[in-house]
């Protein structure tokens, strides 16, 4: 479907420069799926929230419930790099290692202080805001291709430091070094969530406090100045928001939200070890983003699950992970040239327009408008 | 009352603003020049988006040029483009809600702020769609909504009704000369419609390659021989 004149513009909002899908598409077919009123799709999103937390772990053995557990942590950093991207309109490649930091200053904690889990991790968060702001810094001036490049050198200048500093190493204190320390180190979970199920849903209360965090960043005042800057810096100083902020801030944001899952994925089954936060993870990171769609929040959601459970399922079935690098190179080729929206905006309006054609094809064209009939690209 | 004196900007070997003084004051003044006189560079300057290499401009007796730039729109500056920037992935109420959650003004009254600046232009039934679906006459509206929010001083129009069609500009040029007394904002109008600028305008001043070359009340300035060779061409247009 193509641009028209009367489509809202979130969709064809500019990505960072040379990552420009250029082309806008009409979301009015998936606006013809969603439910019309808020309370239906306040009650949707609850019933299924309610899935995923209390039917989905009885369906699942235990490898699985560690592969969504995972999904359910990545969701946090998918969703501060898709606020990044979709919303402030900049890239960021450090946001993987990132995720390390936040695993690391977590068990460094827990290792230097008694301080309870939730505590831990909100430091954790706080800590990886500050350091992801300050690598934000280039950002006021940089956009596009160079923003990326930069931010891809201080992921890693990160890798260097974690492997000087024997990251994640259980020596005693915050500095602390032993050197009988293990290539991989766990977090003590929190007493309420020691299982491995309750943990699983302890992640996932925690994801839907960021989703809530980020919706309320989205809808607010925050969300407005992104708008602005997004479209131009001239009418966002124009209207008075402070860019300099608003850049940081997003860069904070997305990063303190890496932070916090970092903070839950050092306590996940297997903890956290250096060969987990391979630099080129953040150049897949960035393209499952794009490819989950970084104009929902619902796009962070696939972005993890491509991100963690396809590889699994391929594994599963017997085939060569090392497939993902071509799948996700045409998915993100899709993405630029015909989908923006990626596939959580795309899919729904593939099926729609699937729907109408074969409701034609059968002789039972419902009310059609104007301009629905385009093919899909 | 806008005081100018001698602003020069510099774009390497080129001049748009060659030391130019001019005060501007009481309800609406139009500015009106040639393309390339200076007329935007002069907004830009107010705005903060270009530096001058010298010269001062004091808004109300503030020193405008030494306020951070997006502090001026708290100050009370607020402006359009020429090419219309109302934010297409807003609302039309969030859009002039932008400018007033970031300029002066409680919590208490901003909704009610909001609504009375898309009622003043007219936008009322259209408040909640959003502006990337509205077309060009409506997406100039909300500019001038945004214009008029949260209590301003000056209001810089930049060619407000570019690529309008009369009727629209007319509806345009009646809310013009409405603001300096229901919003008590003095209001600089930039615009090639000469209808427009003696129909809003009490005072025009005329740049020409980065000069003030008149000024005056319009009509007389209108009727000058130098403005009409330099600018106006014919007088059949005035």
């Amino acid at each position: 479907m193509r641009a028209s004149d009367e489509e809202p513009a979130l969709v064809a909002a500019p990505l960072a420069s040379p990552l420009s899908g250029g082309e806008a598409v009409a979301p009015t077919a998936i606006r013809a799926l969603r439910p019309k009123s808020g309370l239906v799709r306040v009650l949707v999103s609850v019933a299924a929230l309610a899935f995923v937390a209390f039917g989905l772990p009885g369906m699942l053995d235990r490898f699985w419930l560690q592969i969504v557990t995972s999904v359910v942590i990545y969701s946090i950093v998918t969703l501060g790099l898709g606020l990044l991207i979709g919303r402030a309109g900049m890239v960021s490649l450090c946001q993987f290692l990132l995720l390390a930091i936040g695993a690391w200053v977590a068990l460094r904690l827990h290792y230097a202080t008694s301080l309870p889990f939730p505590v831990l991790v909100l430091i954790a968060g706080v800590v990886t805001g500050v350091i992801g702001a300050l690598i934000g810094l280039p950002a006021l001036r940089l956009s596009g291709l160079y923003l990326a490049l930069i931010t891809l050198m201080a992921a890693g200048a990160i890798t260097v430091v974690l492997r000087i500093a024997q990251f994640p190493n259980g020596g005693g204190g915050f500095f602390g070094n032993s050197a009988a320390g293990g290539a991989s180190s766990r977090l003590s979970r929190p007493a309420i969530a020691t299982g491995d199920t309750a943990y699983y849903r302890y992640c996932v209360a925690v994801a839907v406090l960021m989703f809530l965090l980020a919706l309320w960043h989205v809808r607010g005042k925050p969300g407005r100045a992104w708008a602005a800057l997004r479209q131009s810096q001239a009418t966002a100083v124009a209207a008075g928001v402070n860019v300099t902020l608003y850049r940081l801030w997003a860069f904070a944001l997305a990063s303190f939200m890496a932070g916090v899952a970092g903070g839950l994925l050092a306590a996940a089954s297997g903890g956290v070890n250096i060969n987990q936060f391979p630099v080129q993870n953040s150049i897949l990171l960035l393209a499952v983003v794009l490819m989950g769609g970084v104009y929902s929040l619902g796009g962070a959601i696939v972005a993890a699950l491509l991100l963690r459970l396809l590889p699994a399922l391929l594994d599963d079935w017997g085939v060569s992970t090392e497939l993902l690098t071509i799948l996700f190179g045409v998915g993100i080729l899709q993405v630029l040239l015909t989908a923006p929206g990626g596939l959580v905006d795309q899919v729904p309006k593939d099926l729609a327009n699937l729907g109408r054609r074969l409701r034609k094809l059968v002789g039972l064209s419902g009310p059609r408008r104007a301009g629905d009939e385009a093919p899909p690209p | 009352m806008i005081e100018v004196d001698g602003l020069t900007v510099r774009f390497g070997g080129v001049v748009p603003l060659d030391a130019m003084t001019l005060t501007l004051s009481g309800g609406t003044c139009g500015l009106i020049g040639p393309n390339g006189a200076g007329k935007t560079t002069f907004f830009n300057v107010l705005s903060g988006f270009v530096k001058p290499v010298a010269g001062a401009v004091h808004a109300f007796g503030d020193d405008l040029l030494a306020m951070a730039d997006y502090r001026r729109a708290r100050w009370g500056l607020r402006r359009t483009f020429q090419t219309e920037e109302a934010i297409a992935d807003l609302s039309v109420f969030d859009n002039v809600l932008l400018v007033r959650e970031n300029t002066e003004g409680g919590r208490a009254t901003q909704r009610q702020d909001v609504l009375d600046a898309v009622d003043f232009v007219g936008l009322e039934p259209e408040a909640n769609r959003l502006v990337g679906t509205l077309g060009a006459a409506q997406r100039r509206l909300v500019e001038v909504a945004r214009a008029v929010v949260g209590r301003p001083r000056v209001v810089l129009l930049d060619e407000p009704a570019a690529g309008l069609p009369d009727d629209e500009t007319e509806h345009l040029g009646r809310l013009i000369r409405r603001i300096p007394e229901e919003v008590e904002a003095q209001v600089v109008l930039v615009d090639h419609d000469m209808s427009l600028v003696s129909a809003c305008c009490e005072t025009t001043a005329v740049l020409d390659f980065g000069k003030l070359i008149a000024s005056g009340t319009t009509a007389d300035v209108l009727r000058d021989e130098h403005v009409i060779r330099a600018y106006l061409g014919t007088e059949e247009e005035v």
